[in-house]
């Protein structure tokens, strides 16, 4: 495992030639992006500021190697078992939209599960940012070819999503180490790239606990699957309450109890 | 890299924007929120693109009929994913030779295979096709029926509304997933409506068992006269089951039913032809299993990640395919089981 860091000039370099990975390479530094994509050095500049980064098999990318939905793939990223994680970012390389989400755990594990769309193969990565600015990354080819007998599902394409717009379902399960919470939020969250229809997404979400102590902060982005759906590691903690807004301004608001 | 040649040359005629043509090539409804369906047209276009650049092959299918009873034989297909070597043959089809002609299940994955199939039955049998039965409506049992144009095709009806809804979808996965093998391919519905009962045609008495499960139309054909059962996709052996569209819990009922025939063999949809019914046992247990796996999952707080990586019992160590078909089979099923696995939170006012 090496540390690296580009210095600003080769990154002027690789985005000017739009081959980042060979150009990197010959500076005789760079890591190789373990799943080998071209688009690796421009995830590096635009989702991680260019900073220090290193590919870190502790942050682990659960995924299907094959998306039998592709608009309703699901994630699971684990990065637990580092410590003094401040944010995790996941990005999607070939995606027409590649940033998916950021958490910021404070007070839980940093693991979350969730769906994305997924417009063709591509590495799902999720890079945790550690308290010593070091960005840990990991990540999965996930494959978007599908079983051939399977459509994507369509989505809310005649529903009544207003009625249910921001309405939250979910549950609580004890465990012996991490209760678990299971969280629906009802959205449509449109990418704004289909023809005639808008952006309309949930942007941010924090979740709290009884007392109002914040245990986990996200910020989602266009790619999340209509109707999110998160799986969160939440210690003892067994009643909560969801606070976000999406880009429209519409509040979500909702209180889970065991 | 490989350069993609860029020429512009339409592989689906083009309609009109908003014409009914177009909405054909766009297998999605247009408020679909997702990508939205331009995507996908110029995907399929530019797949279809490098694929006629890359290959230059016969397109022969490698049919071997397999005798298995002195006048009814079986195409075997592999146990395999749909791809560009296979061409998408990894389902059986079959044909029985009867006094009045040929009785043939299911036309395969494409218009290629279709022709290829009927020219070898007739020119083996020496008699010509009499009819064409349609086990469901997944799309490697029937995109070879343009090879059976005046031949009348029966299929159950929910088999016949869903292939209308969703062949034209199923034709672009395929063109994506096996390439110029689907080349022409485009879809011929069943013309006749397959009705439960026995009938005797050309001195066999086949007995035509309408049931669901596998998906909402599944026909099976069991011939009294020699014992065998064409049991299409509601039986597969030693290759794990496939459940896009399937009730477990009526695919099972199915399977009781077909338990209780007097039969001497089965020919399953995916698999080897076996002269026992441990095949509808086996795809009974994987089912079984199956279902529990997601129930329990659902009822623990699993996320779908997490059931996907439920080990294999050894018990299928020899089932093609099951860790691949698990991963696919919670993405089709564990979304209403995980939605039944919540419950309203209080919102704030
Ligand atoms: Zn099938």
């Amino acid at each position: 495992m090496t540390l690296f860091r580009l210095p600003a000039c080769i990154l002027l370099l690789i985005i000017t030639l739009g081959n980042p990975v060979s150009a990197a390479e010959q500076s005789g530094h760079a890591p190789a992006d373990p799943l080998n994509s071209p688009q690796w050095g421009v995830m590096h500049s635009r989702f991680l500021n260019g900073e220090t980064y290193v590919f870190d098999d502790k942050v682990k990318v659960l995924a299907p190697d094959s998306a039998e939905d592709s608009l309703n793939v699901p994630i699971t990223f684990d990065a637990s078992a580092l410590q003094g994680v401040e944010k995790i970012v996941v990005m999607a390389d070939l995606n027409p939209i590649p940033g998916v989400l950021e958490f910021r755990p404070k007070t839980i594990p940093a693991r979350l599960s969730f769906r994305m769309k997924l417009q063709q193969g591509s590495p799902v990565r999720a890079a945790a940012k550690t308290a010593d600015g070091v960005w840990h990354v990991g990540g999965a080819w996930v494959d978007a070819a599908g079983g051939g007998c399977t459509l994507p599902s369509t989505g809310t394409a005649t529903g009544d999503w207003s009625s249910t717009l921001g309405k939250v379902s979910a549950n609580v399960w004890q465990r012996p180490d991490n209760n678990r919470l299971r969280v629906r939020v009802m959205h449509p969250m449109d990418t704004g790239l289909a023809s005639g229809i808008p952006t309309f997404h949930i942007e941010d979400m924090n979740i709290l606990d009884e007392s109002g102590a914040l245990l986990a902060e996200m910020t989602l982005h266009e790619p999340i699957s209509e109707n999110p759906m998160l799986s969160l590691d939440v210690g003892k903690h067994t009643g909560f309450r969801l606070e976000g807004h999406d880009n429209n301004g519409n509040r979500i608001d909702a209180e889970v109890v065991e | 890299m490989r350069k993609i040649p860029l020429t512009p040359r339409p592989p689906l005629p083009q309609g009109e924007r908003g014409s009914k043509k177009d909405n054909l090539l766009a297998p999605l409804p247009l408020r679909e929120r997702g990508w939205g369906e331009g995507y996908k047209q110029a995907l399929l276009a530019l797949l279809l693109l490098i694929h006629g650049a890359a290959i230059a092959d016969t397109f022969g299918y490698p049919l071997e009929p397999q005798q298995i009873a002195p006048d009814t034989y079986v195409l075997e297909g592999k146990t395999e994913d749909f791809s560009r070597k296979n061409g998408g043959y990894i389902v059986n089809t079959g044909y029985i030779i009867t006094a009045d002609g040929v009785v043939v299940i299911d036309s395969g994955p494409s218009k290629r295979f279709g022709e290829q199939q009927r020219t070898l039955i007739e020119k083996a049998t020496g008699k010509p096709v009499i009819r064409l039965y349609l086990t469901h409506h997944h799309p490697d049992h029937f995109l070879g029926n343009q090879a059976y144009g005046e031949i009348p095709r029966y299929a159950l009806p929910a088999s016949k509304q869903a292939m209308q809804l969703e062949g034209e979808a199923f034709t672009a996965n395929m063109y994506r997933m096996t390439g110029d093998w689907m080349r022409g391919t485009s879809i011929t519905l069943p013309d006749k409506e397959a009705k439960a009962g026995t009938e005797t045609v050309g001195g066999h008495q086949l007995e035509t068992i309408a049931l669901s499960g596998h998906t909402p139309g599944d026909l099976a054909l069991f011939d009294h006269t020699t014992g065998i059962l064409f049991a299409g996709d509601l039986v597969f052996n030693n290759r794990a089951a496939t459940t896009p569209h399937a009730n477990i819990a009526a695919w099972l009922t199915a399977l009781e039913k077909l338990q209780s025939l007097p039969l001497k063999m089965i020919v399953p949809g995916h698999g080897k032809v076996a002269q026992d019914k441990a095949p509808i046992e086996q795809t009974r247990d994987y089912l079984q299993w199956l279902s529990a796996t997601l129930k329990q999952g659902a009822a623990n707080g699993l996320d779908m990640n997490e059931v996907m990586q439920t080990p294999i019992p050894e018990r299928f160590k020899a089932v093609a395919l099951a860790h691949s078909e698990l991963q696919r089979s919670v993405s089709h099923l564990y979304p209403a089981l995980e939605t039944d696995s919540l419950k309203p939170a209080k919102q704030a006012e």
